[in-house]
């Protein structure tokens, strides 16, 4: 726990904020700048931000660190997933017009969102697995600061 | 002086910039403030980037290299020692050596870029100007850059989430995941 009250409450404050801005980055992507990879930085980087404040036993709590473990591959399996159904349902692989039986944009549409979807997985997950990784290593000859 | 010619000094600020943060973080031994250095460096970068009207590459740059890589290079910096080691003259030397030579280089190959903004250059005429016109027919969404990105160059990005993810599972199996459990039995 940090013991700064400054600190805390300001961070307190911005978590759920940086928590929505990563998910209006995210499912904004189709009309302004974003999409699953900003985003996914961005709700990695609230998690962190929890973790410096907090320290690391708080962090794991929230997110513990299986989950960063399937998010990374479910991430990807659910991108070269919808790569297959598209081929399944008779297109190319990623082709997504394939998606929507009547071969309107609606096809796009779920092909991009399900996507961007797995994007933002991975990375989360990635951007999480990676701080906890380090943070959880002790300098040598001395305590890490968890 | 209209709005381009503005955006234009925007740039040659902000790459002046670039260059005194590159030579402070040259000079600098304090890793501490090499690594805040660094995201200062992708700060500006994202703001060049969005002068250049790069708004999808600048959120990114923000995101990537001024907030979690800072983050990171703290995190690593806490197991290392604060300071770098002195390097000798002679690897100054031969850096100074290769730079020269790769700055040559690209300096020479300068002149066949075309003219900033230029209408006709290769990314504005070729496989660009296509996207741009196809984007609203085929996929109906009003950000090209999604649209290429997910739709038109979806393999690409398949494989840059299966890198992401690689890396992942490397730092992963190097650095023991949940950051405990095993750690008795390594030391």
């Amino acid at each position: 726990m940090n013991p700064y009250v400054v600190l805390r409450v300001v961070s307190k404050l911005l978590i759920p904020i940086i928590f929505l801005f990563g998910f209006y980055v995210h499912f904004h992507g189709e009309y302004s700048p974003g999409g699953g990879f900003s985003a996914g930085v961005v709700l990695g980087v609230g998690v962190i931000l929890y973790a410096l404040i907090f320290g690391m036993e708080a962090a794991r709590k929230a997110v513990p660190p299986w989950w960063a473990r399937i998010g990374m591959a479910m991430g990807a399996f659910i991108f070269a997933g919808v790569g297959f159904v598209s081929m399944f349902m008779g297109g190319n692989f990623l082709g997504y017009t394939a998606l929507d039986p009547n071969g309107t944009y609606l096809g796009q549409h779920i092909g991009i969102i399900a996507v961007e979807f797995g994007v933002l997985m991975s990375v989360t997950a990635v951007i999480i697995a990676i701080f906890y990784a380090f943070a959880g290593r002790e300098r040598a000859g001395g305590t890490a600061e968890d | 002086m209209n709005g381009a010619e503005i955006t234009q000094l925007f740039d040659y600020l902000f790459m002046v910039m670039l260059l005194f943060i590159g030579l402070a973080i040259i000079r600098l031994q304090n890793l501490f403030a090499v690594v805040m250095l660094t995201g200062v460096y992708s700060l500006i970068a994202a703001a060049w980037f969005v002068s250049l009207s790069a708004a999808d590459v600048a959120i990114t740059e923000a995101a990537v290299g001024a907030g979690i890589s800072t983050v990171l290079l703290l995190a690593a910096m806490l197991l290392t020692s604060g300071k770098a080691k002195p390097t000798t003259a002679f690897r100054h030397w031969a850096a100074l050596v290769v730079m020269t030579a790769a700055g040559a280089a690209v300096f020479y190959a300068l002149g066949d870029l075309p003219i900033y903004g230029a209408a006709d250059s290769p990314a504005n005429t070729g496989v660009g100007m296509d996207y741009i016109t196809r984007t609203p027919e085929e996929i109906n969404i009003p950000n090209v850059v999604t649209a290429v990105l997910a739709s038109y160059r979806g393999f690409d990005t398949m494989g840059e989430v299966f890198v992401v993810f690689a890396a992942g599972v490397g730092v992963a199996l190097l650095l023991n995941l949940s950051g405990r459990g095993k750690r008795e039995e390594d030391n």
